[in-house]
């Protein structure tokens, strides 16, 4: 049977992941799944397990001048309710699993299992969310873009995790999130779009967007963003073929049973133009 | 193996058992707590639910590590309560029990909802039970009970 570490506080968490290489454990709602074995036995896990729920550093959120401070094992509840919460994270994570589910999942949860259809994922890119990673002797702040290189792959090392979620506080004129999926909740997301923008004297000056799940990872691509800022809301609007063409490049969904390539391709284009028409 | 403390049902309880163990099948096979079913065993069906610190949650998704220094009701720890008794009634009257599977699941997860919303809106209900799956009401009656119980539960929540 795999060993499973319940360590108390952070301290002793950075220094056991040293001696040991672990899978992190936060609600598990994804790995109970993932790692399921027969009903009535033990999940399969195969390395080490660190229950990462009896920390309580890691709970928190926190108001910064400048940012909002999100603890890893902060649930996706937690956040449904909390005043600190960016709206634009809260309109997402309503569209997220069920109460049953959010009440153990967390936000660094979502992110550590870099799904391209993890719902949580194109808001933070959009707000360019910061990952904070701690290992016993190293900390390092990475932007979420950077922090999730392929499907479940991370730059994550094995001594090390994540310990906050840090939102830059930024006020837009526009924000919207759609996720378009065979019912309200409890489901993968087949497709969403988050797009956020700054409106001042009828020019846009700041538009960002990003897709989940038509691609390996989120797509956002910062050049084209700043090819549209600069204009006005009714040229972007305009514009909307170009936009579509050069986005549509970067979509490249793989094939699954939960709708095939060629539907996902065209409906996030179809979002993308709703976004920028809506501005 | 390890030894999880945590209050089952208002009673101190120390599990010895792997932490990696789902807290449903402690409650099934060593509490011997069988009101909390299995369906899917993949958090998508909500037959499992508890009340764990007073808020719903898929116990099948629940390893009993996270359960350590925690509260959990099931739904026989919550038949005592008047709240029960209300719900209960509201269900019945409402013709929202049919074969019962999911019943459990669905009077946990309205009390889950009615403690921090005690006059929920229809869609709130819907939203509430959403992960709660029933295969024979078609969720109008269920809506209608947690309705009425809100309205004859009136100061209880
Ligand atoms: C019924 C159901 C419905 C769902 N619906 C949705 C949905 O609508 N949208 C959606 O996006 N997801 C959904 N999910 C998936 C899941 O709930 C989310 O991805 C959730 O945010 C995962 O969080 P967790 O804490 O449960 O993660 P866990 O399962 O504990 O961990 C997930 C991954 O993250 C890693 N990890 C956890 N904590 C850390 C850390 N501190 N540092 C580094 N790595 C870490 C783990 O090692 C693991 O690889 C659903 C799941 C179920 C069962
Ligand atoms: S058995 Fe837990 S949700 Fe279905
Ligand atoms: S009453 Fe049969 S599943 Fe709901």
């Amino acid at each position: 049977m795999v060993e499973a570490l319940m360590p108390k506080d952070l301290a002793s968490a950075l220094d056991l992941l040293e001696k040991n290489e672990c899978l992190l454990f936060a609600g598990g709602t994804d790995l109970m799944v993932q790692k399921r074995s027969w009903s009535e036995t033990i999940p399969k896990f195969d390395k080490p397990v660190m229950f990462l729920s009896g920390i309580k550093q890691l709970g928190h959120i926190i108001d910064h001048p400048n940012h909002i401070s999100i603890g890893a094992m902060v649930t996706l509840e937690n956040l449904l309710v909390s005043d600190l919460t960016p709206k634009l994270l809260k309109r997402c994570i309503a569209e997220m699993a069920a109460p049953g589910i959010r009440n153990l999942a967390t936000l660094a949860g979502n992110i550590g299992n870099a799904s391209p259809a993890g719902d949580s994922l194109p808001v933070l890119y959009v707000l360019d969310a910061m990952v904070k990673i701690q290992s016993k002797s190293d900390s390092r702040l990475v932007n979420i873009a950077d922090y999730i290189i392929g499907p479940r792959q991370t730059i994550l090392a094995p001594n090390e995790m994540i310990t906050e979620i840090q939102i830059p506080k930024r006020y837009f004129t526009n924000e919207s999130f759609v996720k378009v999926g065979p019912r309200r909740s409890d489901t993968i997301a087949k497709l969403s779009l988050a797009g956020v923008a700054s409106i001042e004297n009828a020019v846009v000056t700041e538009i960002r967007i990003a897709f989940g799940a038509v691609y390996k990872t989120i797509v956002r691509d910062k050049l084209i963003e700043a090819s549209l800022s600069g204009k006005s809301p009714s040229a972007l609007r305009e514009l909307v073929p170009e936009i579509i063409d050069k986005y549509s490049k970067l979509i490249v969904p793989i094939d699954d049973q939960r709708s095939s390539a060629q539907y996902r391709h065209q409906v996030s284009l179809n979002l993308l133009a709703d976004f920028i028409r809506s501005l | 193996m390890a030894k999880i403390d945590f209050v089952l049902n208002g009673k101190k309880t120390v599990a010895d058992c792997h932490p990696a163990m789902r807290l449903l099948d402690y409650l099934r096979t060593e509490a011997k707590l069988t009101g909390v079913k299995e369906g899917c065993g993949e958090g998508e069906c909500g037959a499992c639910s508890v009340l764990l610190d007073h808020k719903v949650a898929n116990s099948c998704m629940v390893p009993m590590a996270n359960v350590m220094g925690k509260e959990v009701i099931t739904i026989e720890g919550f038949r005592d309560t008047q709240k029960f008794k209300v719900l209960e009634k509201a269900f019945q009257e409402a013709g929202a029990v049919q074969c019962g599977i999911c019943t459990p699941g669905m009077i946990i997860a309205s009390e889950s909802l009615l403690n921090v919303n005690p006059h929920p809106t229809d869609d709130e209900i819907r939203i509430a039970l959403s992960g709660n799956l029933c295969r024979c009401t078609g969720y109008n009656m269920i809506v209608e009970a947690v309705l009425q119980a809100a309205r004859e539960g009136e100061g209880l929540w």
